[in-house]
């Protein structure tokens, strides 16, 4: 217990309303994306017919924007708030700026919602020029990117107040990885703010007759692939920090910890080229260079991997159980949290294979904007990043509301339906990619073609998959509804002990130069000249065609 | 800082592993046998349509006896629909676009391009089979996208 009892885990009630309003959003935003999702697995398998009101490119902008971009950044940064608010001795005499943050965030998210929904922004949420939406959607993207800015401000300024009253001292590991996730983002975002306030805004208000297609696909992915790490982080925020604090054992290594996190913010940036190998305009040196860069990336969850496996089997060592039926068999399936952060880190397994083999060319071309990328980034960020966090929620419930979880049985068969479902849908999805199925299409016909009439028992099983995971979120609604509106049932230090931020053994310090994140961003920085310095010195040296850009649907 | 034997080797395997495949990567780059589309051959995407050899879209046959051909993409169709291509035949293909971005995916090969207004993409096939081969967008284009499609016959 001294582990726990080290942690300061009060939190004040004006600090948990904060936390509270960023998973109000983000519930807001899965319930509408998941209600869609399922919807367009029907109707791609043409089990349903979407009315000509309500068609399916813009119900599938609908569900990438709210879920890929709106549900993971307001869930990461209400999270991120909660762990810095926990770390140890931080000095919290504000929390102005994170409402500051909150209501930018909101404010762009209702905009460019309102403007998808309307039908005025049909471009999925790669929005790639020259499909032409509404102006209202990407400044409503920008104030979405600029808000999370301000939150790491905040996070950044107290950090900087500590360092002044706890001068030579390791900044707390949960700070740390909160700083260095959206320093990291930061520095990715930068990219896409360029391409929407510089490019995309002044084109559609019309203000520039056109756009540089090209530029604004290099910017988009220079910010695209480090977005993937985003959600990763957020959910290793989790498997890293909270994990070992349910098992009640100490963090594996301080310094692993803070070296994956530090290999993140260096190889995240340099490898969104990755995205483009079937674009024009970027050499294949180029392509080469970033298909290495992304190879590296992989190290720092291999390193997760080993720490998170030693965590179980340290747990397992107190219970007397070793062996590896005897380790997994010890760990507490019971607990809904627990069960479903195991499951997506089991998933994870999946998604991690699938992302090595996506980095290479060779395979790109023939699964390149097929069914299998979707069927990857659904066990990547739908799996493993979602699932951790829906998990996450059965804890962070009762910590912010004092109130017992409505029904844990009902919490735990949510995580196992959306664990099997999303399985089962992202098989479905490789394996239809795989025969050639391209992504992003309502249903497929052809005219006729039998090369299509193959898909469609995926397009099917990916469906039953989809329904599936529909019941997963049915069952969380029932809980979080169902607790939010019961009576507070357990004591404040209960309530205070139901998500907490495990710490480092005593006496495990790492080396001091791990703590130089402002070091490291530079390292990063340095990195994305090596990796785009090539590109874009390329892309200036030719006669480039600006292209007027239209609406398409 | 200590660093346990067993997370030596485990790193160790794993960063073998991903040294061989970035290797065989370059040998492949290297050696010519495999390299990612990276044309960088740009057009007046206004002028597509009179700007030749796109002016008339279609199969052209060089004297060393390979062929190339000529597709434009727009909402939502592809020029030529329909290309006759003798079975054995080596086509380079040259594709843009007069609008926004396509994708232009011809099934069971490796021919897989963006296709970007403003660009030509271009790839390489050896047709070794007769029969149908289906050519889709796979490039979200808008409403019609599900509708794009053209077909090349191998005989």
């Amino acid at each position: 217990m001294m582990v726990l009892d080290r942690m300061n885990t009060a939190t004040t009630s004006a600090q948990r309303r904060l936390i509270f309003a960023h998973l109000t959003v983000a519930f807001a935003a899965l319930f509408i994306g998941t209600f869609f999702g399922v919807l367009q697995t029907l109707s791609h398998a043409n089990a349903i017919q979407m009315p000509p009101w309500f068609d399916y490119y813009r119900m599938l902008t609908a569900h990438g924007v709210l879920l890929a971009l709106v549900f993971t950044t307001f869930f990461i940064t209400g999270l991120s708030h909660l762990a810095v608010y926990q770390t140890e001795n931080y000095p919290h005499r504000s929390i102005a700026l994170g409402w500051v943050a909150f209501w930018l965030m909101t404010v762009g998210t209702v905009m460019a919602a309102y403007e998808i929904l309307a039908g005025n922004a049909s471009v999925l949420y790669t929005f790639y020029a020259p499909l032409k939406a509404s102006p209202w959607f990407y400044v409503g993207a920008a104030l979405l990117i600029v808000g999370t800015w301000v939150a790491l401000l905040e996070w950044l300024l107290v950090t900087a107040l500590w360092r002044r009253e706890h001068p030579g001292e390791r900044t707390p590991l949960p700070a740390f990885m909160v700083l260095a996730n959206y320093i990291m983002w930061f520095l990715a975002t930068i990219g896409v703010a360029i391409e929407v306030i510089f490019m995309l805004i002044p084109w559609a208000f019309g203000w520039v007759p056109g756009v540089d297609v090209l530029l604004t696909r290099m910017l988009f992915w220079y910010f695209g692939h480090p977005l993937v790490y985003f959600w990763l982080l957020g959910a290793y925020l989790v498997w890293y920090g909270v994990v070992p604090a349910i098992l009640k054992v100490p963090i594996f290594s301080d310094s692993l910890t803070r070296l994956a996190f530090i290999l993140f913010i260096i190889l995240s940036l340099p490898v969104g080229i990755h995205h483009e190998f079937s674009d024009p305009g970027i050499a294949d040196r180029w392509k080469l260079l970033q298909t290495g860069l992304t190879l590296m990336v992989v190290v720092p969850s291999l390193m997760t991997a080993f720490a998170l496996f030693a965590t179980f089997e340290e747990y397992a060592a107190k219970l007397g159980k070793t062996g590896f039926f005897g380790i997994v068999g010890s760990l507490p399936w019971g607990d809904p949290a627990f069960a479903g952060i195991a499951l997506a880190m089991l998933l994870f397994i999946f998604g991690g294979i699938g992302g090595i083999l996506n980095a290479s060319y060779t395979l790109d071309s023939t699964i390149h904007n097929t069914m299998w990328v979707v069927g990857h980034f659904h066990i990547t960020v739908g799996g493993p990043v979602a699932l951790t966090l829906l998990a996450a929620t059965w804890r962070l419930l009762p910590a912010l509301t004092g109130k017992r979880l409505f029904s844990v049985g009902l919490a735990r068969a949510q995580v196992w339906l959306w664990f099997v479902g999303m399985a089962v849908m992202s098989f479905a999805m490789h394996t239809e990619g795989l025969m050639g199925a391209p992504r992003r299409v309502e249903h497929y016909t052809y005219g006729g073609s039998a090369i299509a009439a193959a898909w469609q028992p995926y397009s099917l099983l990916a469906a039953g998959g989809g329904v599936v995971i529909f019941l997963s979120v049915i069952a969380f609604a029932i809980v979080l509804f169902g607790t939010i509106f019961s009576k507070p049932e357990i004591t404040e230090v209960e309530s205070a002990r139901a998500f907490t931020f495990a710490l480092a053994r005593p006496g495990d310090n790492a080396p001091s130069v791990f703590d130089r994140l402002g070091l490291w961003a530079l390292v990063a920085v340095a990195l994305v000249i090596v990796a785009y310095a090539g590109p874009f010195y390329q892309h200036f040296s030719e006669h480039v065609y600006l292209v007027p850009g239209m609406r398409t649907w | 800082m200590h660093v346990h034997r067993l997370e030596r080797v485990f790193l160790g395997l794993g960063v073998i592993t991903l040294a061989a495949f970035f290797l065989i990567l370059i040998a492949l780059q290297v050696g010519e046998s495999f390299k990612p589309p990276a044309s960088s051959v740009t057009i007046d995407p206004t002028k597509v349509a009179s700007t030749p050899p796109f002016d008339h879209p279609g199969l052209r046959r060089l004297p060393d006896g390979s062929y190339e051909a000529y597709y434009v993409g727009q909402v939502f169709f592809w020029q030529p629909s329909t290309l006759s291509v003798p079975l054995g035949a080596k086509v380079h293909f040259y594709v843009t676009s007069t609008d926004v971005v396509h994708g232009f995916l011809i099934e069971h090969t490796d021919v897989n391009l963006e296709v970007m207004p403003g660009w030509v993409s271009s790839a390489t096939h050896v047709f070794r089979h007769p029969g149908d081969h289906l050519i889709v967008c796979d490039q979200y284009c808008g409403a019609g996208h599900a509708d794009m499609f053209a077909h090349i016959v191998v005989k």
